[in-house]
């Protein structure tokens, strides 16, 4: 038996290595996704109090604070048991759009496109941001305008584009200003121009993928994702959908604060990262999948003309299910300009400007769950508090986690494909790792950009001897 | 009143000698941090931070303690003094559990804004990381010991001004703590008016009203002079 190991693995948020086990014919016998860093947040915000826990928890990520902050924002809502005014709902969907935008351009441009644009075997030296700003300047440009854009919104309505801590139980912290407001719709042209050309390019490059599309973690699974009560695509506040591989509905509207009745969460020796999975179906049965392509595969609509167009060209990549995460990335593109679509309707609304956005109440409730749709899937925060509101018990679903499983099955798959005998060709581990990158895991608040970490793997024989090594420089 | 004139890093000053040194150094725009004292509260010395060299004397003394005397030579800012000042506050921090990122009087704190004017960019001692309980069980206000200095504004505030004495201090050394009465839950006290007092003089968010997210809380003490000096010149007897 010998082992491959990965670690860290680049080009993602956060701390982690792959391991690949072969068998003695030099065959991939298993694979696994580790993640290597522990955290404890569940365990520290006890005895805080529920009010604190937006900005607690949004120090989870440098990534995806927002969602975190909206998301136990929501959680503090559920224990005041009130009703928020409706300009605060509209003002923190627009963060969340903002939110969605800057990761998915972070993951598709900075994190990916290195591979995508330059291709899976190309310098290692070269294949990073740096890189592609070298090859093709207006692209790169353009994606980090485009993240920009995202972080400008968040910053225009919570006065800082990291760590926030503008959402809190009942609304928000301040209104929307008429500047502010015009500065957005300023700025949502050339996003949108940004958007669709990238989208062109994307689909144009496509055809040189088929292998990649074929090997890279496509496979049957549920996929679960938030809907409208129509069924559209939704990521701030509805019910959950499941649907298994065949694109049959295996559950619907289902209520997020009812999780624990049907997603279990395992946990392994090997990882610190929790393996959810669907409780009927069973572990490791009960595997799904969530994120950009789960929600796209879950809706049956977006509710905007052009990510509707988009849409119905999206799903000719597999019917009735694109089952490939490899297609992780188109998907991020079409939401892209869906949330820019609804952040346009959003800030059209007359009462957009409302100073009403916030409602004042004591803790009502003991124990609350607030669910909504991050960047990588469904993201769950619930709590139980007690008198004077003092968190006592916390569980965070974090949607990483519940791509666990399928991120662990596509590795496997990569490396049964790419992966044989007992040299490593630095293009093939490349692969692996892409594999992982098109869930665009989200392991902390740390980004390792621009491949520039110092990547070692060692590959050893059954008896300790080390048969080959690549080094990262 | 008589005149003193004494010298202040090597400048001649003039004050009147029922002033502090404190309040001379002040006057003369000389800026020292301090953290138990606050004006119209009787000034205990127990912060340290405004310590001054005094000619003639080998120990350090506070300026918010000392009464100026005729001929004194004072310096403010030695290196001794500006080192001392940042371990000072260095100690503070490593003494129980202050996060400023997600406290709720982030931007607003005077322990914060005092690690930034001594230029403190990390504590060079090691955290206690204590296990200190939060006292939610008062209707409107919330006592948060993680942040306490136990710079006692809230012990002489409700003592001096509110003539309650619901809060005392209990213990020794870095086990010490603020109590409410006899070292009960805020909320069950009997002497405490909820007057809110205690909690707008706190330098920290160590007393904040309930509610509040993170870097929410502005405190207001305007009243306290106002108070005291309506007081002393019986201006609502009139």
């Amino acid at each position: 038996m010998q082992q491959i190991v990965i670690d860290p693995v680049t080009r993602i948020e956060g701390h982690a290595k792959i391991s690949i086990q072969l068998d003695d014919a030099g065959q991939v016998a298993d694979c696994r996704f580790h993640v290597t860093e522990f955290r404890g947040f569940e365990k520290f915000c006890e005895g805080r109090s529920f009010r604190e826990m937006p900005a607690i928890t949004a120090r989870i990520c440098g990534i995806c604070p927002v969602s975190h902050l909206l998301a136990s924002a929501k959680t503090g809502d559920a224990l005041l048991a009130v009703e928020i005014p409706e300009a605060a709902v509209r003002l923190r969907r627009i963060m969340h759009f903002g939110q969605l935008i800057q990761s998915h351009a972070l993951s598709f441009f900075h994190l990916s496109s290195p591979d995508l644009l330059l291709g899976f075997d190309s310098d290692p030296n070269e294949r990073n941001v740096m890189g592609l700003i070298a090859a093709h300047p207006e692209l790169t440009r353009s994606g980090i305008r485009l993240r920009r854009f995202g972080q400008e919104v968040i910053q225009i309505l919570g006065s800082r584009k990291i760590h926030s801590g503008w959402g809190v139980p009942g609304g928000v912290k301040t209104p929307l200003s008429a500047e502010g407001r015009e500065a957005i719709l300023g700025m949502i042209p050339e996003a949108m121009q940004i958007a669709i050309r990238t989208m062109d390019l994307y689909k144009h490059t496509l055809d040189r993928f088929h292998e990649e599309a074929r090997f890279f973690g496509s496979f049957p699974s549920l996929f679960m994702g938030m809907v409208t009560p129509s069924g559209g695509l939704e990521h701030y506040d509805g019910k959950l959908r499941i649907i298994d591989a065949t694109g049959a509905l295996v559950a619907d509207q289902l209520e997020p604060a009812r999780y624990q009745d049907y997603i279990g969460e395992a946990v392994e020796t090997w990882s610190y990262l929790k393996s959810p999975y669907y409780k009927p179906i069973g572990y490791p049965g009960g595997m799904y999948r969530v994120g950009p392509l789960a929600r796209l595969n879950v809706a049956t609509h977006c509710g905007t003309p052009l990510a509707d167009a988009e849409l119905a060209e999206f799903r000719q990549l597999g019917r009735p299910v694109v089952l490939s995460s490899f297609h992780y990335h188109y998907a991020r593109l079409i939401e892209i300009l869906f949330c820019l679509e609804k952040m346009t309707e959003l800030l059209e609304h007359p009462d957009i400007l409302d100073e009403n956005v916030r409602a004042i109440a004591r803790r009502n409730r003991f124990e609350a769950v607030g669910a909504l749709e991050a960047p990588r899937g469904t993201l769950f925060h619930h709590y139980k508090v007690r008198d004077g509101g003092l968190v006592t018990w916390v569980n965070m679903v974090i949607a990483t986690g519940q791509n666990n499983l399928p991120m662990n099955r596509a590795i496997l798959q990569i490396a049964r494909h790419y992966v044989k005998g007992d040299t490593l060709p630095e293009g093939m581990l490349n692969r692996v790792e892409s594999g992982i990158r098109a869930f665009d895991p989200c392991l902390s608040c740390s980004t390792h950009a621009q491949g520039r970490i110092p990547l070692q793997i060692e590959l050893y024989g059954a008896d300790g001897r080390l048969c080959d090594r690549v080094e990262r420089p | 009143m008589s005149v003193k004139t004494l010298m202040i890093n090597g400048q001649m000053v003039s004050a009147s000698e029922d002033q502090t040194l404190l309040d001379v150094l002040r006057e003369n725009g000389i800026e020292l941090p301090t953290l138990c004292h606050l004006d119209g509260l009787t000034p205990i010395g127990a912060c340290r931070l405004c310590l001054v060299e005094l000619a003639g004397s080998n120990k350090l003394h506070p300026a918010c303690m000392t009464r100026i005397t005729e001929g004194m030579e004072v310096t403010t800012h030695s290196e001794r003094l500006v080192k001392y000042r940042r371990m000072i506050l260095e100690l503070l921090f490593a003494e129980r559990n202050h996060f400023c990122s997600i406290c709720v009087i982030n931007g607003q704190c005077d322990l914060q804004q005092m690690g930034y004017d001594v230029g403190m960019d990390h504590v060079r001692f090691e955290y206690q990381c204590p296990a200190v309980e939060v006292d939610a069980s008062h209707e409107r206000f919330i006592m948060d010991h993680n942040r306490c200095v136990l710079c006692t504004r809230c012990v002489r505030v409700c003592h001096e001004m509110e003539g309650a004495h619901t809060r005392d201090v209990m213990g020794r050394g870095g086990s010490s703590r603020i109590i409410t009465d006899l070292n009960q839950l805020w909320g069950k006290s009997g002497s405490c008016t909820g007057c809110g007092k205690c909690v707008q003089v706190c330098p920290t968010g160590a007393l904040f009203e309930k509610g509040r997210s993170a870097a929410e809380v502005v405190k207001q003490r305007d009243f306290l002079v106002y108070i005291k000096t309506a007081r002393e010149k019986h201006l609502w007897i009139q």
